[in-house]
């Protein structure tokens, strides 16, 4: 029994090798299986995926979480070695713990025999969606959606003589784009409970939600511009001096002072949904959010086109802005591998990319953002390039889930909840991290 | 002699009281074989749905085992986890909201379900409707209960500040509740009284029903006031019912978790954090199995211990 059991795996084994890169011609009628967010750009990846369909045969079904339900449903699925999903766009977080835990297929080989060059993505996305460990050669993932934190303005209303004029005889200087944070602080507070329209209207929409990951990859906006470092460049995991620096401390009395000041009343567990909410039934003159809404909001009717306006997350005493986005991976448990493998190589090709990013994703291909017109394709698109130069990426340890929720106690604890002070804030963050890494046996 | 512990017990008292016509042999079986037919599957089920994940539980919480690291070798940690976290300061601060929620929350529906049942029980005229209006929000969804308040405390277009700004004169803005520290943990407990008054009112209903009217008559015949009838006769014949309905109660709150992951998910900062917040963020988002295997025993512990003690005075008030 046992000799016949080895006999069937070889020969499983043997086919699957031999299927590889051809198997897209003999999968007609296969259906696979990808697993992402419920948001504006899986939409997009729904119609763009019907090429893969048209070209090979094999059928695509998605599974899209929200948001706020993503990691606990995915990471579930992965945990417990579901085979429901074949890829997965998981967050640029996830790639640490599954490669170590054998969650994701290692794509180094694949790409070399499919003749797939990494380089040709841009190394900001390599690194935060594609590598583990960070630094080395070892691809887990093909960087897919490339993001960052990013902010939308309410065009029209900056336009406005009546509203410059007064911005500018209170701060001595024009309303436009702010650059820097603490403009940014002057420009919410100036409009926070303006009447535009009969209406009151409010500063801004931050990120300031308590369950998942909201309130820190806000805070880390600011922190970062104001010199905040996760650990020392010289001596990895070695935080104090960095994580508590007395810049990283003015960072987060900045954000609390930001928060205070110019959000819309009640707004204490706000994330992206909210923050899109908050701006498309024009309550607020700033948002906070992922460059992924920011097509979609072009679009809306009511706020976009030519009422809306957008910028770079600002500097202060550097530039710097939350990394978002994903790569794509084909899951270990997946029994439908050279399908998943095949839709990893018909993504990264350059054509595939240039119509991902027609249709509202975020292409990494060098071949798509390195294109001289790429500025010109849409209103947002000179950021996008400039923020993904600038961003920094939260942990990407295995343990990465206990290092976000210490830091989004400690920060919401202070922010919102007004308790403590920053400093003790992120005291008591290298005090929380410290403990995980020694945990992990890193320290 | 049979032997009347343990399973086999239970199925010999199950074929002895088992009707002749059936206990004849059906099929060749005897009657401990259809008894033990009968009750296998239940027994089963309840070991694989019960008794396993307990026990598998209890030896999870002695390890540092965690469910998203399949690949790390699990050690035993004896009492580490147990040990971490009757130390650990989150733990007792969610414990400490726990308590205040649960106390607050029981206080104000038994006075208040109490009331509605001795107000309902007057048989007033369109009292039916009145009590199926009441027990209305006991029959929703707590999904939907949530979503549903989390619009009405909405400072800017919230149905509730606009009642407590018609109240108060204060702008109805200045209300945040599901924002500010201090009003959190209330807007929780308000909820909660929305929704499961009619639960203790039913229970208190059924006990105030259950009184003799010959008792008031005798009452009547003595000259006893009616408030003198209310702490001599209504109190101490519901009490029993009192006492059962805040048992249900205090059970279903000390495992409170969707009302409070809806309106407030813990926050602001950790003002509303109770135990079952805890224990999910440490058991499906930091995967920390062995440690919330360890938490989930004492929350069942805490509970299982309170309960017993407290079965123990109700069973004493009703042999009274």
């Amino acid at each position: 029994m046992k000799l016949l059991q080895t006999f069937a795996l070889t020969a499983t084994v043997a086919a699957a090798a031999a299927f590889g890169a051809s198997a897209p011609a003999r999968a007609e009628g296969k259906t696979i299986t990808l697993c992402w967010a419920a948001w504006d750009p899986a939409n997009a990846l729904v119609e763009l995926s019907k090429d893969f369909t048209a070209k090979t045969g094999v059928n695509m079904k998605f599974e899209f979480v929200p948001w706020p339900n993503f990691a606990d449903r995915m990471l579930n699925e992965l945990n417990s070695k579901g085979k429901l999903c074949d890829l997965m766009i998981g967050d640029s977080q996830w790639i640490g713990g599954a490669a170590e835990n054998g969650q994701y297929v290692k794509l180094n080989e694949f790409f070399d025999k499919e003749g797939i060059k990494i380089s040709d993505f841009m190394p900001a996305t390599v690194a935060g969606y594609a590598e583990w460990p960070k630094g080395s050669p070892n691809y887990w993932a093909l960087p897919a959606m490339g993001d960052a934190n990013g902010w939308t303005y309410r065009k029209d209303w900056f336009s406005r003589p009546e509203i410059r004029e007064e911005f500018k005889k209170k701060f001595g200087r024009e309303l436009e784009v702010p650059k820097t944070q603490e403009e940014l602080k002057d420009i919410a507070e100036f409009f926070q409970k303006r009447v535009i329209d009969g209406k009151t209207v409010y500063g801004a929409a931050i990120f300031t939600e308590r369950g998942s990951e909201g309130i820190t990859m806000g805070v880390t906006n600011a922190l970062y511009p104001f010199g905040f470092k996760y650990q020392n460049p010289k001596k990895p995991y070695d935080m104090q001096g960095f994580v508590n620096s007395d810049d990283a401390v003015k960072g987060l009395e900045f954000y609390k002072a930001l928060y205070k000041c110019c959000t819309p009343p009640g707004y204490s567990n706000g994330y992206m949904q909210e923050g899109l909410d908050a701006f498309k039934s024009g309550q607020v003159a700033l948002q906070m959010n992922w460059f992924a809404f920011f097509p979609g909001l072009y679009k809306d009717p009511n706020v976009g086109g030519d009422r809306i306006g957008f910028f770079v997350n600002p500097a202060q005493k550097e530039k710097g802005s939350q990394l978002g986005g994903q790569g794509i991976s084909v899951v270990a448990y997946s029994p439908n591998r050279p399908e998943a493998l095949a839709y990893i190589k018909w993504f990264a090709s350059l054509d595939t990319q240039k119509k991902w990013w027609a249709l509202g994703g975020y292409s990494c291909h060098k071949g798509v953002l390195n294109d001289p017109n790429f500025k010109n394709t849409a209103p947002f698109a000179a950021d996008f390039l400039v923020a993904m130069d600038q961003v920094v990426d939260f942990w990407a340890e295995p343990s990465y889930a206990q290092l976000l929720l210490a830091m989004q106690k400690r920060v919401h604890d202070y922010v919102v909840a007004d308790q403590g002070t920053a400093k003790g804030a992120l005291d008591g963050l290298i005090v929380d991290w410290t403990k995980v890494f020694k945990e992990d046996g890193k320290l | 002699m049979t032997d009347q512990t343990g399973l086999s017990g239970l199925v010999d008292r199950a074929a002895m009281v088992t009707p002749p016509v059936v206990a004849r042999r059906a099929r060749g079986l005897s009657e401990r074989a259809i008894a033990w037919l009968f009750i296998t599957p239940t027994m089963l089920l309840l070991l694989a749905i019960n008794i396993f994940p307990l026990i598998w539980t209890i030896r999870l919480s002695f390890t540092n085992y965690r469910a998203n690291r399949p690949n790390a070798t699990v050690l035993d940690v004896g009492l580490a986890n147990y040990q971490s976290i009757l130390t650990d300061p989150d733990v007792w601060a969610a414990m400490t909201v726990t308590a205040r929620f649960v106390f607050w929350s029981i206080l104000i529906q038994t006075v208040l379900g109490f009331t509605l049942a001795w107000l309902i029980d007057k048989k007033f005229r369109g009292h039916g409707l009145w009590t199926t209006l009441i027990l209305l929000p006991m029959m929703l969804s707590p999904a939907v209960v949530g979503n549903f308040w989390t619009f009405l405390y909405q400072p800017q277009i919230g149905l509730f500040n606009y009642v407590i700004s018609a109240a108060t004169g204060a702008p109805a803005s200045s209300f945040q509740m599901l924002a500010q520290v201090p009003l959190a943990p209330w807007a929780i407990v308000i909820v909660d009284t929305w929704m499961w008054t009619p639960y203790v009112m039913l229970i208190c209903l059924a006990g105030l029903r259950s009184i003799p009217d010959y008792i008031y008559e005798a009452a009547e015949v003595d000259r006893a006031s009616p408030w003198r009838q209310f702490w001599s006769i209504t109190l101490p014949m519901a009490l029993p019912f009192i006492m059962l309905a805040v048992l249900f109660r205090g059970i279903e709150n000390f495992k409170m978790f969707d009302m409070v992951n809806l309106l407030t998910g813990g926050g602001p900062g950790s003002t509303t954090e109770v135990a079952s917040i805890t224990l999910k963020r440490e058991a499906f988002e930091k995967w920390r199995t062995g440690y919330s295997s360890a938490f989930a025993i004492i929350l069942f512990v805490t509970v299982f211990g309170l309960a017993n003690i407290y079965v123990k005075a109700l069973n004493r008030v009703k042999n009274r």
